[in-house]
């Protein structure tokens, strides 16, 4: 038997800044490339928040414009696309291609070369798509030449994404350390998986609408309808459930860190990894087949007919995954239940997240309901908020409890504890009124209009949600920054972790492990633990 | 720190192999997106009265679309040849089998160009539909795929011929890329020319 070397040396530290930014964008490990991602992505959501603020209080009075009226379209394009792919989406994904060859026990990721190849287009096309919109490109968007840069800069997002996403599948199915067949794969790497393989599902979708519409859009307007329709065929991209896949992680972290936290086994892994399988695949297949989903309430007097054209996929690609994430989360309430789980903060973050992203997958069950007469209206974007404020809650608590294994520094969890709950609290309130307001008519995608309902107050509600997940992202952002340069050592288990990545030092080393370890079960450190109360 | 017991290195997986594969799922998402789409806006034209989609005065042709067809028959068998060779060292052998690959996906691509050049569709213009545009977008997909697919033989046969005549899983990988290009062309085929 062999002990792990705790410090194992690594790639030789250099002094020179231009040395370190050279290897910081040559870099092929993929901890870096991951810790690009989340850095990337967090600033994103910096900025994209304050669009969103500035929405938000663009709709709370109608008289009152603080915003060109020609611009709203393209903002709110910024809006959309912009914290669906350039920050729930590599958000997660980043976390993802930091931490899961860590748990297979892999020395690296397959391919990472294509892997950081994905991180660099997927950065470009970001920057290139944000400048299109800007420059009045985009959706709507007046200026042709931009709207051709927004077209195929969004395709160069999208590729970006989809290197990323194989590299890291093909890394779960492959590169696992001995003893690990795919039901020991720990729930975070399984739920990555689905989620991975979601996204080579739907990217590739949007990637071909999106050559479509560039190739009318530059030679004919034929077929299309020009940048005004854009969204159309696009919008599948950024909405429920394509947005379903793209969390999955989320549910995936909630699970991991219940069971670390109650130093108990998942009950029924199979039931788990089942229900994150129903929330990927139901929704991948659901984003790309764009049928029609709705449903009326009374099916009473439904035909087979319509029991198969309506009923079906409205199950199919709407209760699913609700069925799904509710599986995960009551099981994972059941590890909870009996044992006394340690309150800390990425429990906490990983818990509201999780329970964050399942109100938008149920608020969009109802939205489908026909008779509820929702289509068009801000009830979407209600439920949308949820999914992605809901992501980012979780992925913060992500970055917490993996934070240690990455820069070898721990955040203090009471300090952190409190942007927990102040971003619980901005989902919701960002969310929830848009909820409201949708059952009050409020329109989709408009600054200017009259509706039955007190249109300051779920507007101005919202804008203030925004504002606090602003200030909770901004925090946590200077917190981290703060713990992980000059914080307290974390320690090589400062969780008293269940899986493999807590069996090397912390920080990683370069290829990870020393040793290429045998695992027995799906908590190999755990089944070498004293028995805690399990 | 605990100790885990230690193990030998693990044999390889098929790393490559898996990546192509799952490559080929991307890809066969990508091109089933778009023949939906064109089955879509097909659909919608054509419900129109006196509605058209492809303009007046334009033949797609079929013999060129046909040949492009029948040329992965010889792929498929190539492909495999290369495979059936590589296990058994046969280097002269894999390397004909590769070049006849590549060449062969060489006169699909120019099978394709000659279909440009005998339908001369504009792009846009008078007359013009929906059709025009889309054609070439999902037809140059296809050669774009292709291309990748001519890369990847001529990156499998420097490896193997270079000297890496161990690393067989390259050539299995290419084998299944062909195969997958074939499968997708042969729904392309269906849709836009056969269909129209």
């Amino acid at each position: 038997m062999t002990t792990i070397d705790t410090h194992a040396g690594g790639a030789p530290t250099t002094t020179s800044s231009a040395r370190v930014v050279g290897e910081w964008l040559t870099t092929t490990d993929h901890k870096r490339i991951g810790r690009l991602f989340i850095g990337v992505s967090l600033v994103a959501a910096v900025g994209l928040v304050v669009v969103a603020t500035l929405l938000g209080i663009e709709r709370i009075d109608a008289e009152a414009a603080m915003l060109d009226i020609n611009s709203i379209p393209q903002i709110f394009a910024l809006y959309r696309i912009g914290l669906t792919f350039a920050v729930l989406l590599p958000l997660l994904l980043g976390i993802a291609i930091a931490v899961v060859p860590l748990q297979l026990g892999a020395r690296s990721l397959t391919f990472p070369r294509l892997a950081a190849a994905g991180f660099w287009t997927w950065f470009i096309g970001t920057v290139l798509v944000m400048i299109s919109i800007v420059a009045n490109g985009g959706p709507g968007g007046g200026d042709a030449k931009f709207v051709g840069l927004f077209l195929v800069s969004h395709i160069v997002l999208l590729l970006g994404l989809v290197a990323a996403a194989g590299s890291l599948a093909t890394t779960i199915l492959t590169t696992r350390a001995p003893g690990m067949n795919m039901r020991r794969v720990p729930v975070f790497a399984w739920s990555s998986l689905v989620g991975s393989l979601g996204l080579l599902l739907v990217l590739p979708a949007v990637i071909g609408a999106l050559i479509y519409n560039y190739i009318d859009y530059r030679y004919g307007r034929i077929g299309f309808g020009g940048n005004v329709a854009i969204n159309d065929w696009i919008g599948f991209g950024f909405t429920q459930p394509a947005t379903f896949v793209f969390a999955v992680p989320v549910f995936g972290f909630a699970a991991e860190v219940i069971a670390v936290s109650s130093g108990r086994k998942l009950p029924m892994r199979g039931v788990i990894f089942t229900g994150l399988a129903l929330v990927g695949i139901s929704a991948a297949l659901g984003g790309i087949l764009q049928q029609p989903a709705a449903v009326s309430r009374d099916i009473s007097h439904f035909s087979l007919g319509d029991w198969l054209s309506d009923v079906l996929p409205y199950g199919l690609f709407n209760l699913l995954p609700v069925l799904g994430g509710f599986v995960v989360i009551a099981l994972g309430a059941l590890a909870m239940r009996g044992g006394r789980p340690r309150i800390i903060a990425p429990l906490v973050f990983g818990l509201l997240g999780a329970l964050m992203v399942f109100v938008g997958m149920v608020a969009n069950a109802v939205y489908q309901i026909g008779d509820a007469q929702l289509a068009g209206t801000v009830f979407e974007e209600g439920a949308w908020l949820y999914i992605v404020y809901g992501a980012v809650l979780s992925a913060l608590g992500a970055v917490t409890y993996w934070g240690p294994k990455l820069w070898g520094r721990l955040i203090p969890d009471k300090q952190v504890l409190p942007l927990a709950g102040l971003g619980f609290i901005a989902t919701v309130l960002a969310s929830l009124p848009y909820l409201i307001a949708g059952f009050a008519k409020q329109p989709a995608n408009a600054s200017e209009f009259d509706y039955s309902g007190p249109q300051n107050l779920w507007n101005g509600l919202s804008a203030a949600g925004h504002l606090l997940m602003f200030v909770t992202v901004l925090a946590f952002i200077g917190l981290a920054l703060r713990s992980f340069t000059k914080g307290a050592d974390a320690g090589d288990d400062p969780w008293d972790g269940q899986t493999l990545e807590w069996a090397t030092s912390s920080p990683a080393p370069y290829a990870n492990f020393t040793d290429v370890h045998t695992v027995a079960s799906a908590e190999p450190l755990l089944d070498l633990k004293p028995r805690r109360d399990r | 720190m605990l100790a885990l017991p230690s193990a030998a290195a693990p044999a390889p997986r098929r790393q490559l192999f898996v990546g192509t594969a799952l490559g080929c799922v991307a890809g066969g998402a990508l091109i089933g997106a778009m023949l939906a789409l064109w089955m879509r806006l097909r659909t919608s034209a054509l419900d129109v009265p006196d509605g058209r989609w492809i303009p007046r005065g334009i033949k797609v042709p079929m013999v060129p679309a046909n040949t492009m067809l029948l040329a992965f028959v010889p792929i498929y068998v190539f492909v495999q040849w290369a495979v059936w060779a590589a296990r058994r060292d046969a280097r002269s052998q894999t390397a004909l089998a590769l070049s006849l690959v590549g060449v062969i996906g060489l006169a699909v691509v120019n099978a394709q160009a000659y279909i440009y050049a005998r339908m001369k569709l504009p792009i846009n213009g008078k007359g013009a539909t929906a059709f025009n545009a889309m054609f070439y977008s999902i037809t140059g997909t296809y050669v774009l795929l292709v291309i990748i697919g001519i890369g990847f033989s001529l990156i499998t046969a420097f490896r193997y011929m270079g000297g890496r005549t161990s690393d067989r899983e390259i050539v299995s990988a290419h084998a299944l890329y062909w195969y997958f290009l074939g499968a997708l062309f042969f729904a392309l085929w269906f849709v836009v020319y056969v269909t129209k």
